[in-house]
């Protein structure tokens, strides 16, 4: 009988997950003895992270899609199907299409995703980039701002904890070039008591607002939106006045591990910090988004952890023990303004550290955009 | 024993204010969380916000290298 690996969330650990295990058991998937499937709802994948430019016109959204097929090393059968329920008991996972696939490992990518509706007023009133209509619809109202106040804040969780910050200096360049800075004031609200989680980074923004004439709005949680007065409120009761919203919506995990009965009634996957597995159940595993894990919602993380845990994998689909621990570690980008960029990168030991932005790191990172393809089939 | 605990140890960003604040939201009124820190700055800015939105500050109670803070829901 073949080892079955089914793996759930066709997105950036998903994908990168499978594909590793595939490259490395090539040998095994060929003579039948393990098999590798991966489950997703949508047969096309997004790079999110490029939906941050789309408001700005700086790329098209062509060019952040790829059909999931050709994202597929030999190896991995991919189901373009729903997973709506686990049973851990007899090892199946059941389908919108009515599939029983039933497995020996599985590994659920499932993301996250924005929540809007969890914030009254927000639909009516506000603008996001996080997903690809808001990005598109963000695009159509900058092309006819001529200035006015633009707050930006945000709901937690939400992934990739610098998007706001990047969303706001791209904004800043971008009112420049059309000349319309002198007329667009620029508010940025954050949850925090500063601009941001990590105090480095924090303190780098808040010299960068001061410089650029940003004003920064601590301690405020997007509670609710009044589309009608152009107002939205924190959860620490403040109010602002907009004539523009850009929010980062609070975000929610697929409703699958909820439903199967292995959350705490949230969400968010209860996922070992070291190991990655699930629960008490030693051969269900999460990674990416989707963990209830304190560490950055981002796809540096999801990659790091299908490294970790695709390494774990093939020895246990070759009869092995898993002997590879995830540290925490994270990598991300900080796009500074049109042309220029930084970094931070850090684990559950190491704090993380800013160094001045570069010319050369912003060119680094558009040159990921483009090889972020690689990336997913495992070739880096 | 509070209704809720958040390891937040090891966590730079998010951080462990973060994880509390989502927690906060999540949580019903009356309920108490705690949340396990190992960042310093989370004993002096967690009871700010705390105080800033409107609940109570429960406890600050320090272990052997990390500290858990206790907040209560009040509204
Ligand atoms: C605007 C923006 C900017 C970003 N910038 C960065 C950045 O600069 N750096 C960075 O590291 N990260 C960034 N991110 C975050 C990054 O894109 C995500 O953290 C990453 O994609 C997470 O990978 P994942 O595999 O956990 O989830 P995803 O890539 O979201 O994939 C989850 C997949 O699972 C599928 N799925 C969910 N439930 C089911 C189900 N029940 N059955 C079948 N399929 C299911 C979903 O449809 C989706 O395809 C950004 C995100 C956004 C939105």
């Amino acid at each position: 009988m073949a080892k079955e690996l089914l793996v759930v969330g066709a997105g950036t650990g998903g994908l990168m997950l499978s594909n590793q295990v595939a490259r490395q058991l090539a040998r095994e998937i060929a003579r039948g003895e393990v098999r590798v499937t991966l489950l997703g709802d949508r047969d096309e994948y997004l790079y999110q992270p490029g939906l941050l430019y789309i408001p700005f016109g700086r790329v098209q959204l062509q060019d952040l899609i790829r059909p999931v097929r050709d994202l597929l090393v030999p190896g991995v059968t991919f189901l373009h199907d729903r997973a709506e329920r686990i049973d851990p008991e007899t090892r199946t996972v059941t389908t919108r299409g009515g599939r029983r696939l039933t497995y020996d490992y599985l590994v659920l990518a499932t993301g996250s995703h924005v929540d809007v509706a969890q914030v009254p007023g927000l639909a009516e009133g506000g603008h996001w980039f996080y997903t690809v209509d808001g990005a598109l619809r963000l695009r159509e109202t900058l092309a006819r701002f001529s200035g006015g106040r633009v707050v930006i804040a945000a709901g937690l969780p939400y992934k990739c904890p610098v998007a706001p910050l990047e969303f706001t200096f791209l904004l800043d360049e971008w009112t420049r070039e059309r000349g319309i800075r002198d007329k667009t004031e620029i508010v940025y609200a954050f949850p925090l008591g500063r601009a941001h989680s990590i105090e480095s980074v924090a303190d780098w923004a808040a010299a960068e607002f001061e410089k650029r004439g940003i004003r920064l709005e601590t301690f405020f949680n997007l509670e609710s939106v009044d589309p009608v007065k152009q107002e939205v409120t924190s959860l620490e009761g403040t109010t602002l006045g907009y004539d523009l919203l850009v929010v980062i919506p609070p975000h929610r995990g697929d409703t699958l591990a909820r439903d199967s009965g292995l959350t705490g009634g949230d969400t968010w996957i209860p996922t070992d910090r070291h190991t990655l597995q699930v629960g008490r159940y030693d051969n269900i595993f999460a990674i990416g988004d989707a963990t209830g894990l304190p560490v950055s919602k981002a796809g540096s993380v999801a990659h790091f952890q299908a490294e970790v845990l695709a390494a774990n994998l093939v020895s246990l689909l070759t009869g092995g023990s898993p002997s590879h621990r995830y540290n925490g570690k994270a990598f991300c980008f900080i796009e500074t303004g049109l042309d220029r960029a930084t970094y931070i990168t850090f684990d559950y030991t190491h704090p993380p550290q800013v160094t001045p932005p570069t010319r050369w790191v912003h060119l680094l990172k558009q040159a990921y955009n483009r090889i972020h393809w690689l990336n997913l089939k495992a070739v880096l | 024993m509070a209704d809720k605990v958040i390891d937040a140890r090891g966590s730079f960003c998010p951080g462990p204010m973060m994880e509390l604040i989502r927690a906060v939201k999540e949580a019903k009124v009356g309920e108490t969380i705690a949340v396990l820190s190992t960042d310093s700055g989370s004993k002096r800015d967690i009871p700010l916000w705390v105080q800033k939105a409107g609940h109570e500050l429960v406890g600050v109670i320090e272990h052997k290298g990390y500290d858990e803070i206790v907040v209560r829901k009040l509204r």
